[in-house]
């Protein structure tokens, strides 16, 4: 398992919650986040919110797991909302198709009033 | 944390530029060229079946193997390490980010198998690990991932898909035709052939995590798009084909 480099914080931002994202998303990353999301999502937040505009990188391992967050938030009735991605990783949203499920917002405050 | 440049690296090239639509170049020779051309990609949201992240996994204990060597040979030998029931076909230019790999197998449920040519695109390579992602008609919606890492100084291969199959008829296959043992086959057999590279014996390691066990009941015309239907339909063209001599 490669080392993990991320740092989260997660924040309440007009009843959704923030999920500040510092390093990199890979499979190592798995732990991290899903921690994040836990707290994220404690006392029936309904919109969940990714900021990516830290993110140093994401490899395909990174996206999987970013799946396994989407599905567990579909599974909790929550939306699962993303900002400050580069064209790049927009373009791998694309590619992934994981466009179609996670919102794709430029500003936070635009993501969290999704 | 590392300084580095925010998301801008050169490591972004290991990603394969945005696509629409699949297109096969340069194929081998021997490789039948079905069901890929033209095709978008489907991800693990976008299939009907159950989701699950299955991980295979063998320890190269004694090898004297770097995951970078590991990754490389594994990159340069794909086509060997695969079973003869399903054959892997990079293009020429090997396993690039953005090349696409024709696959053509035997898949069980009837007398001496289903035929099927499809294919993947390759999402992701670097030096650790390269992943594919499968287009319509593939038995399966999603990635899998090709990797190596180092676990308390012995070198680890693993293989790691999180996918659903593409429609009801393959969700079927692989519940009650023997698609998922196939699949298992397969994985622990490229797994152990490239141990057996090393001179390395072990046991492959299984793990399955069912992601999502919902169907997906608004993906199920994907059945248009089914492989294994195409192919057999396709069969008596080539029949055809070979019959009068044509490519």
């Amino acid at each position: 398992m490669p080392t993990a480099n991320i740092a989260t914080t997660v924040r309440r931002v007009n009843g959704a919650c923030v999920i500040d994202i510092v390093g990199e998303v890979n499979a190592a990353a798995d732990d991290a986040l899903s921690t994040a999301f836990n707290e994220a999502s404690q006392g029936g937040v309904k919109v969940i919110v990714m900021n990516f505009t830290d993110l140093q990188y994401m490899n395909s391992s990174g996206i999987g797991v970013l799946v396994t967050l989407l599905i567990r938030a579909q599974r909790n009735k929550q939306k699962l909302n993303a900002y400050g991605l580069s064209d790049h990783y927009k373009q791998i949203f694309e590619l992934t198709r994981l466009n179609e499920a996670i919102g794709i917002y430029d500003s936070e405050a635009e993501a969290v009033a999704a | 944390m590392t300084e580095e440049p925010t998301q801008q690296t050169n490591r972004d090239d290991a990603w394969a530029k945005p696509v629409d639509k699949l297109t096969v170049g340069d194929a081998r020779a021997g490789a039948m060229n079905l069901n890929v051309d033209g095709r978008g990609l489907t991800g693990p949201l976008q299939g009907f079946g159950q989701l699950w992240q299955k991980t295979y996994r063998i320890r190269l204990d004694g090898a004297e193997a770097s995951v970078q060597d590991v990754v490389a040979y594994w990159k340069a030998n794909l086509p060997t390490l695969m079973p003869d029931d399903s054959r892997f076909y990079p293009s020429l230019t090997g396993v690039k980010p953005g090349e696409v790999l024709l696959i053509n197998a035997t898949l069980p449920g009837m007398p001496g198998g289903m035929p099927v040519s499809t294919g993947v695109l390759i999402l992701y390579a670097d030096d650790e690990a390269f992943s594919v992602m499968t287009p319509d008609g593939h038995p399966e919606s999603g990635f899998n991932t090709f990797s190596a890492y180092d676990e308390d100084g012995t070198t680890v291969a693993q293989i790691q898909s999180l996918a659903r199959a593409n429609d009801p008829v393959y969700e079927f296959g692989f519940r009650f035709m023997g698609g998922g043992a196939q699949q298992e086959r397969i994985w622990r057999h490229v797994l152990t052939g490239l141990a057996s590279h090393y001179g390395v014996t072990a046991e492959v390691d299984v793990k399955k995590v069912c992601v999502d066990n919902r169907l997906q009941w608004n993906r199920a015309s994907n059945v248009r798009h089914n492989a294994v239907i195409r192919t057999t339909l396709n069969a008596p063209v080539r029949a055809a084909r070979r019959l009068f001599g044509r490519a």
